[in-house]
């Protein structure tokens, strides 16, 4: 075994047996696990050629169309990411910055907004910029993308600057106190503090976090496809299921596309808070412990 | 403002609804969640790499992929069941990939001094496990856990919206769209319902964690 476990010492022979039996009808119950389900796939046709070829077979009559129009789908869903997380980081940086600056008193509104938009489903606020924007006479049709995609973006945004600010905020919180005080004594104004010594110590302590944030809005964006709204990836993939009668296949293409992003993602967050640790930790300097776990 | 006061038992029962989808998300995620983490923490090589599996797929998988599988998936290979069913299966088997994530965290968060030491005292492993790891784990675990549990009670209304019926989203939809009210009032009123949910949850989530709190 690779890593030691605080569970469970360190097998002996009798444990290393038992691991060994146990991992044998383990295996056998996960294969009979899978058997099982690809067994009632095939009794059911789920293997049969007509339903996977438009996929897998490039001499197939939709093979080119159905790739074309997930790739169509797959950038929707992009355009849709980009556009929220751009707009998300933009005013949750604003509303963040301003919630740490602001007097006691003059934040009470902000921290109303953050809290009340954080405890409403992203769904909702999706939802709410579809039906309530056109009804206040905001007309979105001219824009480029259509006005789905951004009621899209609109709800998404409304719900991950919130999200945004306050990872902004603990990053901020995360750094030691010393840091703002020699820069206020230095003689910067407040202003500056943050703007050249805070945040941008912040911005690496919380850049796992933001890549996190990334990977939820990446997966948000399909609820346009729930509400109708916006022809990403999901909606695409349904229309073309409806089209070829194969749901099975085709989904299990949608949902492999996105665990294939987000999964990059999420490693290329693990991986920049490591390399952010390791820098820390190897300052000669530094005479903090390093946090265990 | 009408539109709320008038219909104020749909809302009710709208959001009587959607507190039961969360109650029994809850109870399965946790069930399932605990599951797949004894899974992935566990002594038997092949047991871990399903426990990996499971969540690496399920948490890069969006909720409404799982969904859109249950929903139109299954029916094709013989399963069926209503919506509610294959939404409430569907929440939960999302849900518990991020529970086992939380639980794993708490565990791993107990040094492991703590576990050699309860063997240098001679503790058995079962002594050890339920005396020693577990209790530390469990209070570490609960704000992750709890965070989970709002996220999944924010995600009901995605059930909602997929069509389970009756629900408080399904309410707001069925008001705006097929009665015709105004949606700024029916949708506002939609929101306060989850918002007293999520909420109380979150204060009792932080009122439960300064009460395990330990220092370490």
């Amino acid at each position: 075994m690779s890593t030691p476990s605080v569970l469970y010492d360190a097998p002996g022979p009798r444990a290393r047996r038992r691991a060994a039996v146990g991992g044998a009808i383990a295996t056998l119950a996960v294969v009979i696990l899978i058997g099982v389900a690809v067994k009632r796939l095939a009794d059911q046709g789920q293997f049969a050629g007509q339903l996977w070829d438009p996929i897998l077979n490039p001499s197939d009559d939709s093979f080119l169309l159905v790739w074309k129009l997930i790739g169509k789908g797959v950038l929707a869903t992009l355009t849709a990411a980009v556009l929220a997380i751009a707009f998300s980081m933009l005013i949750g940086g604003v509303v963040g910055v301003a919630r740490m600056m602001l007097g006691r008193r003059s934040r009470i509104p902000i921290v109303g907004l953050i809290e009340l938009l954080r405890g409403l489903p992203v769904v909702i606020t999706i939802y709410f910029a579809s039906r309530v924007l056109p009804e206040l006479g905001v007309d979105l049709t001219g824009m480029p993308g259509g006005s789905g995609l951004w009621f899209l973006v609109i709800g998404l945004t409304a719900y991950n600057c919130v999200i945004i600010a306050e990872i902004i905020r603990a990053g901020v919180a995360s750094l030691p106190g010393g840091q703002r005080e020699a820069a206020l004594a230095i003689g910067l104004t407040p202003g500056a503090t943050m703007r050249l010594v805070l945040l941008p110590q912040a911005v690496r302590v919380m850049l796992p976090a933001l890549i996190s944030q990334l990977v939820v809005i990446l997966k948000d964006t399909s609820l346009a496809a729930v509400l109708g709204l916006y022809t990403e990836l999901l909606r695409q993939g349904n229309l073309i299921a409806l089209n070829l009668h194969n749901p099975i296949q085709i989904l299990s293409v949608v949902g492999v596309i996105f665990i294939l992003i987000n999964y990059s993602l999420s490693r290329l967050a693990t991986w920049v808070d490591q390399r952010s640790v390791r820098k820390i930790q190897s300052k000669p300097t530094e005479a903090v412990p390093a946090e265990a776990g | 403002m009408d539109a709320i006061t008038q219909n104020l038992d749909l809302f009710w029962s709208g959001f009587l609804r959607s507190l039961t989808i969360c109650l029994w998300g809850a109870v399965g995620s946790l069930i399932l969640g605990t599951i797949i983490a004894t899974c992935r923490v566990a002594p038997v090589a092949p047991l871990r790499t399903f426990g990996t599996g499971w969540v690496t797929v399920i948490r890069n998988c969006p909720l409404t992929v799982v969904l859109f599988m249950f929903a139109f998936g299954l029916p094709e290979i013989g399963i069926n069941a209503d919506y509610y069913t294959f939404g409430l299966a569907a929440l939960i088997i999302y849900t518990s990939a991020f529970v086992c994530e939380g639980l794993r965290a708490g565990i791993n968060s107990v040094s492991a001094g703590q576990a050699e030491a309860a063997r240098a005292i001679g503790l058995t492993f079962t002594q050890s496990l339920t005396q020693i790891v577990l209790p530390q784990a469990f209070r570490t675990s609960i704000p992750p856990v709890g965070s989970v549990i709002i996220a999944m009670i924010k995600n009901s209304a995605v059930v909602g919206a997929f069509g389970v019926g009756r629900d408080l989203f399904s309410v707001g939809e069925s008001l705006t769209s097929a009665q015709g009210y105004a949606a700024l009032p029916v949708l506002t009123g939609v929101a306060f319902g989850y918002l007293m949910m999520t909420l109380p949850a979150g204060l009792g989530l932080g009122a439960l964690e300064r009460r395990v709190a330990i220092a370490r």
